[in-house]
């Protein structure tokens, strides 16, 4: 029995022994190293220039990367990125790049009140740390500088889009003048416009209201704007065969200006007096319950005809389905790519894409209107031979050619 | 004159922002956030109007007695409700007089509806001083009542215990409630948009069967169904919605440069 106890005390003896051996601090003498040995090459051919093409308040600082990054001690992790505005510091960390990085951008904020605020106009002045695992073994270049930054009055590399614009501009002011003095134009048939006025006929004929629904897009956006003119048309039919119709809004400025553009088209049709302002309403600003609404609309009131224009998002579906089961005739269009599929195979016709914006030309046949809209045939005649030289070219590595269309922002 | 000049101001602002894209510079960022400002002070006087329409189209619908018009009263209690919420808190543990405030603008609210709806004169007074009433309560419980404040200036209505209950508890579950029929609106979708009637539905069928068994690693052969499916979405659909982008970005510079110089008017009435 005495020999178990002591047994088990010099175990206990032994355990406590080894765990104050890995506590206990080694001898510091053993630890020394010539650390040295261990710092690495500092960067070379350190280069800071104004960032181009922007609003001021930026630097880009280049370098070779340290000979001891990727290659000799191959110790360098990082590169961390300081600047001050004296030659003499002190040096504020702007941040880091992985080793094999030769380029940083100091993107600094314009707001003199923020701590990142980078001054234009000023000197600034860089370091760069060649950074190892150990963080105090780095080795720092010579500072560099001075360099000033400013903003630019024109984004050289956004000539590529003005020339693009300028030319559809001019081919848009070309045909436009041509349609002017007369000259006839073929645009290319549109089921669904087409389908409107049948649309506004039946819901006539079977006494029912017409629901036009311009999405959740905003007033700012051009494919509400599209819609807008699109529902200036429907309404004045709707004005002229007397039927109801019924605009729930997602957006209270979107409203408004429904409410104008209705107004007018009953003015128009010459029937101010049958336009009631609460056709056109607010709902609310959540996706969701404004799609419960809408759902609810269609399901109380059986509307003959939905009309969806402008920008749809989720709720694209659950609007379509739900009119599908009222039994309405379904016109849609949207340039939401995503939401396009939805609005095929759950509505009777559907305008794809830039159908939407050809759609008031369309309604309309205005001559200037409908200028711009072979303005916008011709410009895709272009994209397309464009498109196959550039295969060409890219295929062939003429770089003179491919880099010409290139936005640099 | 009265149409002139929105013309000239969007002719103006327009151009302006045209040029903006291509000016970098400080001074153009500014003018054009000064701008973009202006939307947000505008949507805030509109969301009134629009709050104004919601209250004209629910008085309608009672007033008509229509279909579902009694919905009306729950919008129009919750959202004035909300609103109440996000402005007051409690000052110390307890709520005091707080839910009897809460009833008594509900009841005001409904008889303010009432009041609206009736087309009798006789009914019309008598909302008007149920209406009044109510409102004289409410006010006197909450001057009289410390145990919560209104904070109108600062955030602490949006901590209001009640304010979260009801958005996270209710309105939450409620929108994704709605969310989640998608799913079975797609099913139903699906079916139809997939019968095989020609011959271009039935490639369509055939494309959806792949795309649909690409992530299942059951079927037999699901690496040379992955690398078809994969092939599908990757050629021809990109291929078909780069054309679409295409046309797009085309037709949106197109009705800009119409809107900017004045050639389409329908937004404005002009059809």
């Amino acid at each position: 029995m005495k020999h178990r106890f002591l047994i088990v005390g010099l175990l206990l003896l032994f355990g406590l022994s080894s765990v104050w051996a890995q506590t206990e601090p080694p001898e510091a003498d053993s630890m020394v190293v010539d650390s040295t040995e261990l710092f690495p090459a500092a960067v070379s051919d350190v280069q800071v220039v104004d960032k181009p093409n922007d609003h001021g308040h930026a630097v880009i600082v280049t370098w070779e990367t340290s000979a001891d990054d990727g290659g000799g001690k191959n110790n360098v992790l990082r590169y961390e990125i300081f600047y001050s505005t004296s030659f003499d510091g002190p040096f504020d960390s702007v941040g880091a790049v992985p080793a094999g990085t030769g380029e940083f951008r100091h993107i600094g904020s314009k707001e003199p009140l923020d701590s990142a605020f980078v001054p234009d106009y000023t000197d600034l002045f860089y370091q760069i740390d060649a950074v190892t695992a150990d963080p105090t073994i780095r080795t720092t270049s010579d500072v560099l500088g001075p360099v000033q930054c400013s903003g630019q009055w024109f984004n050289t590399g956004r000539i590529p889009v003005l020339v693009a614009v300028l030319i559809f501009g001019l081919l848009t002011a070309f045909f436009v003048l041509s349609a002017k003095r007369g000259k006839k134009l073929y645009v290319r048939p549109i089921g669904g416009i087409e389908a409107v006025d049948d649309a506004i006929g039946r819901a006539t004929e079977m006494g029912r209201p017409i629901l036009y629904v311009l999405g959740l897009g905003s007033a700012a956006d051009v494919a509400t704007i599209a819609s807008f003119t699109i529902l200036g048309r429907v309404a004045k039919r709707v004005a002229e065969y007397q039927t109801e119709l019924i605009v729930p809004t997602y957006d209270p400025i979107v409203m408004s200006v429904a409410q104008e553009v209705v107004k007018s088209s009953y003015f128009d049709a010459g029937r101010p007096e049958d336009y009631k302002e609460d056709c056109v309403h607010f709902v609310t600003q959540s996706q969701f319950a404004y799609v419960a609404a809408v759902n609810g609309i269609m399901l109380r009131e059986l509307p003959a005809t939905c009309v969806y224009m402008g920008k749809f998002f989720a709720e694209s579906l659950l609007l379509a389905e739900t009119g599908s089961l009222a039994g309405s005739i379904q016109i849609s269009g949207t340039d939401e790519i995503a939401q396009i599929p939805f609005f095929i195979v759950a509505c009777d016709y559907t305008l794809i894409g830039e159908e939407l914006y050809a759609a008031s030309a369309y309604l309309g046949r205005e001559p200037k209107l409908l200028g711009s809209l072979k303005a916008q045939d011709f410009a895709k005649a272009a994209f397309v031979v464009l498109a196959i030289v550039g295969l060409l070219a890219a295929n062939f590595e003429w770089s003179e050619f491919t880099t010409l269309f290139q936005v640099i922002d | 004159m009265r149409r002139q000049i929105p013309f000239g101001l969007v002719f103006i602002f327009g151009i302006f922002m045209v040029f903006q894209f291509f000016v970098p510079h400080e001074k153009s960022e500014w003018v054009y956030e000064f701008l973009l400002d202006w939307i947000i002070v505008i949507g805030i006087f509109a969301l009134a109007l629009g709050i104004w329409s919601l209250f004209k189209v629910s008085v309608e619908k009672i007033k008509q007695g229509k279909e579902g018009g009694n919905y009306s009263y729950i919008t129009l209690v919750g959202l004035y409700m909300m609103m109440a919420f996000g402005f007051t808190q409690q000052t110390g543990d307890g709520w005091g007089l707080y839910f009897l405030w809460i009833m008594l603008c509900s009841a005001c609210i409904v008889s303010l509806m009432r009041l609206r709806a009736s087309t009798d004169s006789g009914k019309k007074r008598m909302w008007a001083l149920a209406s009044g009433g109510l409102l004289v309560a409410a006010v006197l419980v909450a001057i009289f009542d410390d145990a919560w404040a209104f904070f109108l200036y600062t955030p602490e209505g949006l901590e209001n215990s009640m304010f979260e209950i009801f958005f996270d508890h209710i309105m939450m579950p409620i929108l994704a409630t709605m969310f989640s029929l998608l799913a079975f609106y797609i099913a139903s979708a699906a079916y139809r948009a997939f019968r095989a009637r020609n011959v271009l539905a039935s490639l369509l069928l055939l494309a959806a069967l792949l795309v649909m068994s690409r992530f299942n690693p059951f079927i037999p052969g699901a690496e040379y169904v992955a690398n078809a499916s994969n092939w599908l979405m990757n050629v021809p659909n990109l291929a078909a919605q780069r054309a679409i982008v295409i046309g797009i970005g085309l037709g949106i510079v197109g009705t800009a440069l119409k809107i900017i110089l004045g050639i389409e008017r329908g937004y404005m009435g002009r059809g």
